[in-house]
């Protein structure tokens, strides 16, 4: 009885004391392609801590890169990582925190195939450079020697607007392929050699289904949202995978093999080593200052990455997204508290 | 009063010119009103009927704050398209001291190596919008002729109600329309005969994969029908029955009257009509977008993917992230801004021409 009393007292003070404590508001804006986790993200913290007040515009992760470093939102989002010369440009003060992870797929629709198709790296890169040109090419059929494939011209459909998965699928191609690397580079938007532009997944979908002979690429969540057809990729370990959401976690837990916990999380984790990566791997960043002036929102910052690289992971799978893998965790947490007002870290102690 | 001749209308004749003294004593003609019981309303004829009014003009305190708040209002729309030019110059900067004049005429768009050309996407924007004027001009003008010409009475508000209806429709909808079911239409029903009769022509070569510049050109084509047809309608509605009725009257079946009398006499008027569809299809960026292919490329055949202003600007702009990729993009919108104004001020040269010694129809706009 008396502890109830003392509870209601407590609970009386707090709810006087919380309008002192004040609201913090964070603004956010960027990429689009992990908007839905985020905004699931921040309706639930924001229920457990009603103090705290998230907002996240999908606008794009050049805008995101763009309203960051003018300051306009406390914190951004890109699906790209910030190019040096960016970050030069607002002195250097900025961390790029992953937060999860997703893949690209290639998908297809060939007329009488309805088997599961492989590709090699080579053959994406060639198809996709517009040398393989029929989808009954010897380098097609000789991977695939179940599949009758018909001798239908390759219609290459690619992403008409700046996006994320672009930069995930050119940066693959680069590293896979030279000659790609010299002709086109990797980025939001490149210089395609050859096809037609679908604006967003849904447009290159569509292009992909209505045109016989079509090849695209799409986000791993809406091609198995929406059932479509897509292919087995052959890894560097030379195993052919199926892109699924653990296959992707894997990929990450290969890429860090090779890199230590300082390492700039700016990395790419396509075609990374391990024998059931998936190799078109993409992350995606928050971008959070190193140094903020508001003492408030940089602490609520903070704790809320935190929870959402911790408790929040939990939520990936069902949204279509692939969970950062566990070995990250102390890495992003060392970086977490480097942010600092005044020269003070904001946060020292995990809330585990 | 003097607002009366052609302030809304930049050229001249396309509303009668009234000078004051001209109205007043056309009034004072017909009507005599005694000054005594009208102050206000009309000035009394005097030596000076000019001086006078505008003595008169400058008493009251409400006409004055009237006038004032529409002076104001219209150089707000003129005050905005001058920001907006700066805003795109001031945005394009860097690009424009790049890349210089050569922007509208080279033609390699590689924002991973920084260099931006804008022909291929200045000649995709004219050549869909030049398609869809030949396939919606006669179309609309169609409709128009046989609504106010030739249709039963009660079949007329029906049509236009519909024609008209499409304008309603949200361009997405255009869009995925002509993904699902124009392109599926067009590569089994009307490519292959296309090819068969006039594959030799550059026009229609090489290989027809749905998304193309005639999905385009059609989509804008249905997109721009109802607003040509509607306007068009208005400006034959507006043709005095007398044209016809002395075409007629001399001998001319309804088509001759119809072509001799009636559309000559209105065709500044459809000029216009068409003007306005073109405005609206140099624009288009949704449905554009969703069925031209996206292709950075010049080509002369209308089976080949291509790219318009609009629809780079909203397909890219959002994810620019280099700041020269980003000044490309406002140079883009600077020059569909220019052109749209080339394009208009030469429909307005001419339908000035062609309205010489013709009035009607121009009211209609």
């Amino acid at each position: 009885m008396k502890h109830t009393k003392l509870a209601l007292l407590a609970s009386a003070a707090l709810a006087l004391a919380a309008p002192a404590a004040a609201q913090v508001k964070l603004n956010g804006a960027g990429a689009t392609f992990p908007n839905i986790i985020y905004q699931d993200w921040m309706l639930t913290y924001n229920k457990a801590h009603p103090d705290v007040q998230l907002n996240y515009q999908s606008i794009g992760s050049g805008g995101g890169i763009r309203q960051f470093s003018d300051g306009t939102v406390d914190f951004g989002g890109s699906d790209a990582p910030m190019s040096d010369s960016a970050i030069a440009a607002i002195q250097g003060n900025v961390l790029h925190i992953p937060t999860v992870l997703g893949a690209i797929v290639i998908t297809y629709s060939v007329p009488g195939v309805s088997q599961q198709l492989k590709f090699t790296p080579d053959l994406i890169a060639d198809i996709f450079l517009g040398k393989v040109t029929k989808w009954n090419d010897a380098r097609l059929t000789s991977v695939n020697p179940g599949a009758s494939l018909p001798a239908t011209d390759i219609v290459v459909v690619h992403r008409s607007d700046g996006s994320g998965t672009s930069y995930g699928f050119t940066d693959y191609l680069s590293k896979v392929s030279s000659d790609w690397a010299q002709k086109v580079g990797k980025g939001t938007s490149v210089n395609w050699p050859v096809g037609l532009g679908g604006k967003g997944n849904e447009g290159v979908a569509a292009t992909v289904n209505q045109t016989p002979g079509g090849i695209g690429y799409v986000e791993l969540a809406y091609a198995t949202s929406n059932k479509m057809a897509y292919g087995q990729v052959r890894n560097s370990a030379g195993k052919y995978i199926t892109p699924a959401l653990p296959s992707v976690t894997a990929a990450l837990a290969g890429a860090l093999k090779t890199l230590s916990p300082t390492t700039d999380f700016r990395i790419s984790i396509t075609n990374p080593d391990g024998a059931d990566a998936y190799p078109i791997a993409t992350m995606t960043w928050l971008l959070v200052h190193k140094t903020y002036s508001d003492i408030a929102k940089a602490r609520a910052l903070v704790q809320f990455i935190w929870w959402a690289e911790t408790d929040g992971q939990a939520r990936a799978n069902e949204l279509g997204y692939a969970a950062l893998p566990s070995q990250l965790r102390p890495w992003i947490e060392t970086r977490l508290k480097s942010i600092s007002v005044d020269g003070k870290p904001v946060w020292t102690t995990a809330a585990r | 009063m003097r607002l009366r001749g052609g302030f809304f209308c930049a050229m001249p004749r396309c509303y009668r010119s009234v000078t004051d003294a001209e109205y007043v004593s056309d009034r004072m003609t017909t009507l005599p009103i005694h000054p005594a019981t009208t102050p206000h309303a009309v000035p009394a004829p005097a030596p000076t009927p000019q001086s006078e009014w505008r003595t008169l003009r400058g008493t009251n305190v409400g006409d004055r704050l009237y006038r004032a708040t529409l002076t104001a209002l219209a150089l707000v729309l003129p005050l905005l398209l001058v920001t907006l030019l700066a805003e795109l110059v001031v945005g394009a900067w860097p690009a424009i001291k790049r890349f210089g004049l050569p922007f509208v005429w080279t033609s390699v768009w590689d924002p991973v190596a920084g260099v931006f050309g804008a022909a291929p996407m200045i000649f995709g924007t004219l050549a869909s919008s030049l398609l869809a004027l030949l396939i919606a001009v006669p179309l609309a003008l169609g409709v128009a002729i046989y609504l106010t010409e030739f249709s039963p009475k009660w079949l007329r508000q029906p049509i236009a109600f519909l024609v008209e209806l499409l304008a309603a429709i949200p361009s997405v909808v255009y869009g995925l329309w002509g993904i699902f079911v124009l392109i599926p239409f067009l590569r089994s029903y009307v490519v292959p005969p296309l090819r068969a009769t006039l594959g030799w022509t550059p026009l229609f070569g090489g290989v027809f994969y749905g998304n193309s510049l005639l999905a385009g050109g059609i989509i804008l084509a249905i997109m721009i029908v109802p607003y040509i047809a509607a306007v068009s309608r208005e400006v034959l509605l507006a043709v005095p029955a007398s044209q016809r009725e002395a075409a007629l009257g001399m001998g001319a079946t309804r088509w001759e009257a119809v072509w001799t009398a009636v559309v000559p006499y209105g065709r500044a008027g459809l000029i216009g009509a068409v003007i306005l569809g073109l405005g609206r299809a140099l624009g288009e960026t949704m449905a554009v977008t969703m069925v031209i292919g996206n292709r950075h490329d010049i080509s002369l055949s209308v089976l080949q993917p291509a790219y318009t202003m609009a629809a780079a600007i909203a397909n890219e702009f959002s994810e620019a992230v280099s700041d020269l990729h980003l000044a490309a993009m406002f140079e883009v919108g600077l020059v569909l801004f220019v052109v749209t104004v080339i394009v208009n001020a030469c429909a307005r040269l001419l339908i000035w021409r062609v309205a010489r010694g013709t009035a009607v129809g121009s009211r209609a706009l």
